[in-house]
Protein backbone atom coordinates (compact mmCIF):
# COMPACT_ATOMS: atom_id res chain seq x y z
CA UNK A 1 0.00 0.00 0.00
CA UNK A 2 1.26 3.49 -0.87
CA UNK A 3 2.54 5.61 2.01
CA UNK A 4 0.48 8.72 2.84
CA UNK A 5 3.34 11.06 1.84
CA UNK A 6 3.21 9.56 -1.65
CA UNK A 7 -0.49 10.40 -2.00
CA UNK A 8 -0.98 13.68 -0.16
CA UNK A 9 1.02 16.92 -0.07
CA UNK A 10 2.64 17.83 3.25
CA UNK A 11 0.03 20.42 4.31
CA UNK A 12 -2.80 17.92 3.87
CA UNK A 13 -0.95 15.28 5.86
CA UNK A 14 -0.42 17.79 8.66
CA UNK A 15 -4.14 18.58 8.70
CA UNK A 16 -5.06 14.94 9.17
CA UNK A 17 -2.43 14.38 11.84
CA UNK A 18 -0.09 12.47 9.56
CA UNK A 19 -2.02 9.24 10.04
CA UNK A 20 -1.60 6.55 7.41
CA UNK A 21 -4.37 6.33 4.84
CA UNK A 22 -6.23 3.02 4.95
CA UNK A 23 -7.87 1.21 2.06
CA UNK A 24 -11.16 2.33 3.52
CA UNK A 25 -14.46 3.82 2.37
CA UNK A 26 -16.22 6.25 4.67
CA UNK A 27 -19.73 7.20 3.71
CA UNK A 28 -22.17 9.74 5.13
CA UNK A 29 -25.77 8.76 4.41
CA UNK A 30 -27.91 11.87 4.90
CA UNK A 31 -30.71 10.87 2.50
CA UNK A 32 -33.53 8.59 3.52
CA UNK A 33 -34.94 8.01 0.03
CA UNK A 34 -35.10 4.52 -1.42
CA UNK A 35 -32.99 5.36 -4.49
CA UNK A 36 -30.24 7.13 -2.55
CA UNK A 37 -30.10 4.55 0.25
CA UNK A 38 -29.90 1.88 -2.45
CA UNK A 39 -26.96 3.64 -4.12
CA UNK A 40 -25.28 3.92 -0.71
CA UNK A 41 -25.65 0.19 0.03
CA UNK A 42 -24.58 -0.86 -3.50
CA UNK A 43 -21.36 1.16 -3.28
CA UNK A 44 -20.71 0.05 0.31
CA UNK A 45 -21.23 -3.68 -0.34
CA UNK A 46 -19.23 -3.47 -3.58
CA UNK A 47 -16.35 -1.81 -1.72
CA UNK A 48 -16.42 -4.37 1.09
CA UNK A 49 -16.51 -7.21 -1.45
CA UNK A 50 -13.44 -5.64 -3.12
CA UNK A 51 -11.51 -5.83 0.12
CA UNK A 52 -12.07 -2.32 1.48
CA UNK A 53 -12.88 -1.58 5.09
CA UNK A 54 -16.25 0.23 5.06
CA UNK A 55 -17.99 2.49 7.57
CA UNK A 56 -21.37 4.09 6.96
CA UNK A 57 -22.41 7.07 9.08
CA UNK A 58 -26.20 7.59 9.09
CA UNK A 59 -27.52 11.03 9.88
CA UNK A 60 -30.89 12.83 9.74
CA UNK A 61 -33.14 11.27 7.05
CA UNK A 62 -30.53 8.59 6.49
CA UNK A 63 -31.34 7.06 9.87
CA UNK A 64 -34.57 5.73 8.36
CA UNK A 65 -32.37 3.15 6.62
CA UNK A 66 -31.16 1.60 9.89
CA UNK A 67 -34.50 1.80 11.70
CA UNK A 68 -36.40 -1.44 12.34
CA UNK A 69 -39.45 -1.95 10.13
CA UNK A 70 -42.85 -0.96 11.50
CA UNK A 71 -41.60 0.99 14.52
CA UNK A 72 -43.24 4.21 15.67
CA UNK A 73 -40.66 6.57 17.11
CA UNK A 74 -40.82 9.67 19.30
CA UNK A 75 -41.68 10.60 22.88
CA UNK A 76 -43.04 14.18 22.82
CA UNK A 77 -46.06 15.32 20.76
CA UNK A 78 -43.88 16.62 17.91
CA UNK A 79 -41.59 13.60 18.14
CA UNK A 80 -44.53 11.21 17.74
CA UNK A 81 -46.00 13.28 14.88
CA UNK A 82 -42.63 13.04 13.14
CA UNK A 83 -42.60 9.29 13.78
CA UNK A 84 -45.99 8.91 12.09
CA UNK A 85 -45.32 11.19 9.11
CA UNK A 86 -41.76 10.04 8.55
CA UNK A 87 -42.01 6.27 8.78
CA UNK A 88 -38.64 4.57 8.72
CA UNK A 89 -37.38 1.09 7.94
CA UNK A 90 -36.24 -0.24 4.57
CA UNK A 91 -39.77 -1.36 3.65
CA UNK A 92 -41.33 2.06 4.24
CA UNK A 93 -38.95 4.38 2.41
CA UNK A 94 -39.90 5.56 -1.08
CA UNK A 95 -38.04 7.02 -4.08
CA UNK A 96 -36.98 10.68 -4.02
CA UNK A 97 -39.03 11.38 -7.16
CA UNK A 98 -42.34 9.97 -8.47
CA UNK A 99 -43.34 8.35 -5.19
CA UNK A 100 -46.95 9.54 -5.63
CA UNK A 101 -48.14 8.52 -2.18
CA UNK A 102 -46.46 5.11 -2.24
CA UNK A 103 -47.36 4.12 -5.82
CA UNK A 104 -43.85 4.92 -7.00
CA UNK A 105 -42.33 2.80 -4.25
CA UNK A 106 -44.54 -0.15 -5.21
CA UNK A 107 -43.76 0.26 -8.92
CA UNK A 108 -39.98 0.55 -8.43
CA UNK A 109 -39.92 -2.46 -6.10
CA UNK A 110 -41.85 -4.53 -8.64
CA UNK A 111 -39.69 -3.42 -11.59
CA UNK A 112 -36.48 -4.12 -9.69
CA UNK A 113 -37.73 -7.52 -8.57
CA UNK A 114 -38.65 -8.45 -12.15
CA UNK A 115 -35.15 -7.59 -13.31
CA UNK A 116 -33.43 -9.42 -10.48
CA UNK A 117 -32.02 -6.39 -8.63
CA UNK A 118 -31.27 -7.15 -4.98
CA UNK A 119 -33.83 -5.61 -2.62
CA UNK A 120 -32.80 -3.13 0.06
CA UNK A 121 -33.25 -5.84 2.70
CA UNK A 122 -30.92 -8.19 0.79
CA UNK A 123 -28.35 -5.41 0.38
CA UNK A 124 -28.55 -4.64 4.09
CA UNK A 125 -28.03 -8.33 4.96
CA UNK A 126 -25.03 -8.46 2.61
CA UNK A 127 -23.61 -5.36 4.30
CA UNK A 128 -23.89 -7.06 7.69
CA UNK A 129 -22.36 -10.27 6.33
CA UNK A 130 -19.43 -8.34 4.82
CA UNK A 131 -18.71 -6.72 8.17
CA UNK A 132 -19.63 -3.13 7.26
CA UNK A 133 -19.76 -0.82 10.29
CA UNK A 134 -22.96 1.23 10.56
CA UNK A 135 -23.04 4.18 12.93
CA UNK A 136 -25.98 6.44 13.80
CA UNK A 137 -25.53 10.17 14.46
CA UNK A 138 -26.10 11.04 18.12
CA UNK A 139 -27.41 14.56 17.49
CA UNK A 140 -30.00 13.61 14.82
CA UNK A 141 -31.05 10.74 17.02
CA UNK A 142 -31.73 13.13 19.90
CA UNK A 143 -33.61 15.62 17.69
CA UNK A 144 -35.84 12.95 16.13
CA UNK A 145 -36.28 11.17 19.48
CA UNK A 146 -34.98 7.78 18.43
CA UNK A 147 -34.21 5.19 21.08
CA UNK A 148 -31.02 3.38 19.98
CA UNK A 149 -31.95 0.20 21.87
CA UNK A 150 -35.54 0.01 20.67
CA UNK A 151 -35.62 1.65 17.23
CA UNK A 152 -32.44 0.57 15.41
CA UNK A 153 -31.51 -2.74 13.83
CA UNK A 154 -29.24 -4.94 15.99
CA UNK A 155 -26.09 -4.54 13.85
CA UNK A 156 -25.91 -0.77 14.31
CA UNK A 157 -23.16 0.57 16.63
CA UNK A 158 -23.53 3.02 19.51
CA UNK A 159 -24.36 6.58 18.34
CA UNK A 160 -21.38 8.81 17.51
CA UNK A 161 -20.65 12.48 16.83
CA UNK A 162 -18.81 14.64 14.32
CA UNK A 163 -15.36 14.12 15.90
CA UNK A 164 -15.62 10.36 15.42
CA UNK A 165 -16.75 10.92 11.82
CA UNK A 166 -13.78 13.23 11.10
CA UNK A 167 -11.28 10.90 12.74
CA UNK A 168 -12.39 7.97 10.58
CA UNK A 169 -12.95 10.03 7.41
CA UNK A 170 -9.40 11.43 7.67
CA UNK A 171 -7.86 7.97 7.50
CA UNK A 172 -10.09 6.79 4.61
CA UNK A 173 -8.92 6.75 1.00
CA UNK A 174 -12.47 7.25 -0.29
CA UNK A 175 -15.14 9.42 1.34
CA UNK A 176 -18.67 9.88 0.02
CA UNK A 177 -21.70 11.94 0.99
CA UNK A 178 -25.05 10.59 -0.15
CA UNK B 1 -14.56 -27.87 -9.49
CA UNK B 2 -18.04 -26.50 -8.89
CA UNK B 3 -19.38 -23.53 -10.80
CA UNK B 4 -20.75 -20.56 -8.88
CA UNK B 5 -24.14 -19.68 -10.33
CA UNK B 6 -24.53 -15.90 -10.64
CA UNK B 7 -27.20 -16.03 -13.34
CA UNK B 8 -29.97 -13.46 -12.99
CA UNK B 9 -28.05 -11.39 -10.43
CA UNK B 10 -27.38 -7.70 -11.02
CA UNK B 11 -24.81 -5.28 -9.57
CA UNK B 12 -23.45 -5.51 -6.86
CA UNK B 13 -24.48 -9.12 -6.09
CA UNK B 14 -22.10 -10.93 -8.50
CA UNK B 15 -19.02 -9.51 -6.76
CA UNK B 16 -20.59 -9.80 -3.30
CA UNK B 17 -21.15 -13.54 -3.96
CA UNK B 18 -17.65 -13.86 -5.47
CA UNK B 19 -16.08 -12.26 -2.39
CA UNK B 20 -17.88 -14.78 -0.19
CA UNK B 21 -17.11 -17.81 -2.39
CA UNK B 22 -13.40 -17.03 -2.82
CA UNK B 23 -12.92 -17.21 0.96
CA UNK B 24 -14.18 -20.79 0.91
CA UNK B 25 -11.40 -22.06 -1.39
CA UNK B 26 -7.68 -22.41 -0.68
CA UNK B 27 -5.04 -19.94 -1.91
CA UNK B 28 -3.94 -20.99 -5.41
CA UNK B 29 -7.21 -22.78 -6.16
CA UNK B 30 -9.57 -21.51 -8.84
CA UNK B 31 -13.21 -20.52 -8.73
CA UNK B 32 -15.39 -20.81 -11.81
CA UNK B 33 -18.54 -18.71 -12.17
CA UNK B 34 -21.26 -17.99 -14.68
CA UNK B 35 -23.30 -14.77 -14.82
CA UNK B 36 -25.85 -13.11 -17.10
CA UNK B 37 -25.24 -9.47 -16.13
CA UNK B 38 -23.14 -7.83 -18.90
CA UNK B 39 -21.72 -5.55 -16.17
CA UNK B 40 -19.41 -8.37 -15.06
CA UNK B 41 -17.27 -7.82 -18.18
CA UNK B 42 -15.99 -4.61 -16.58
CA UNK B 43 -16.60 -5.42 -12.92
CA UNK B 44 -14.90 -8.78 -12.56
CA UNK B 45 -11.53 -7.58 -13.96
CA UNK B 46 -11.80 -4.46 -11.73
CA UNK B 47 -12.63 -6.61 -8.71
CA UNK B 48 -9.58 -8.79 -9.43
CA UNK B 49 -7.33 -5.72 -9.68
CA UNK B 50 -8.68 -4.37 -6.36
CA UNK B 51 -8.41 -7.64 -4.45
CA UNK B 52 -5.26 -9.03 -6.10
CA UNK B 53 -6.90 -12.28 -7.22
CA UNK B 54 -5.88 -13.49 -10.65
CA UNK B 55 -8.40 -13.43 -13.51
CA UNK B 56 -7.67 -16.61 -15.45
CA UNK B 57 -10.38 -16.40 -18.12
CA UNK B 58 -13.42 -14.25 -18.86
CA UNK B 59 -15.52 -14.95 -21.92
CA UNK B 60 -18.98 -14.40 -23.33
CA UNK B 61 -20.67 -17.57 -24.50
CA UNK B 62 -24.24 -17.42 -25.79
CA UNK B 63 -25.47 -14.48 -23.63
CA UNK B 64 -23.71 -15.87 -20.56
CA UNK B 65 -20.45 -14.74 -19.05
CA UNK B 66 -18.06 -17.44 -17.88
CA UNK B 67 -15.03 -16.60 -15.81
CA UNK B 68 -12.38 -18.26 -13.69
CA UNK B 69 -10.53 -16.54 -10.84
CA UNK B 70 -7.54 -17.86 -8.90
CA UNK B 71 -7.36 -16.95 -5.21
CA UNK B 72 -4.21 -14.93 -4.44
CA UNK B 73 -4.27 -14.50 -0.66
Amino acid sequence: MAKPEEIFPENVLKAIGGKPIKNKLYMVVLSGDMDKVMAAFIIATGAAASGMEVTMFFTFWGMKAIQKDGILTGKSLFGRMLGIMNRGGLKAIGPSRLNMGGMGRWMFKLMMKQKGVASLAELYDSAVELGITMMPCQMSMDVMEFDPQKDFKPNVTEPVGVAKFLEEAAESRVTLFI
Amino acid sequence: MTTLDLKGLLCPMPIVKMAKAIKEIEVGQTLEAVATDPGVMADVPAWCRSTGHELVTLEKLDKQFHFVVRRAQ
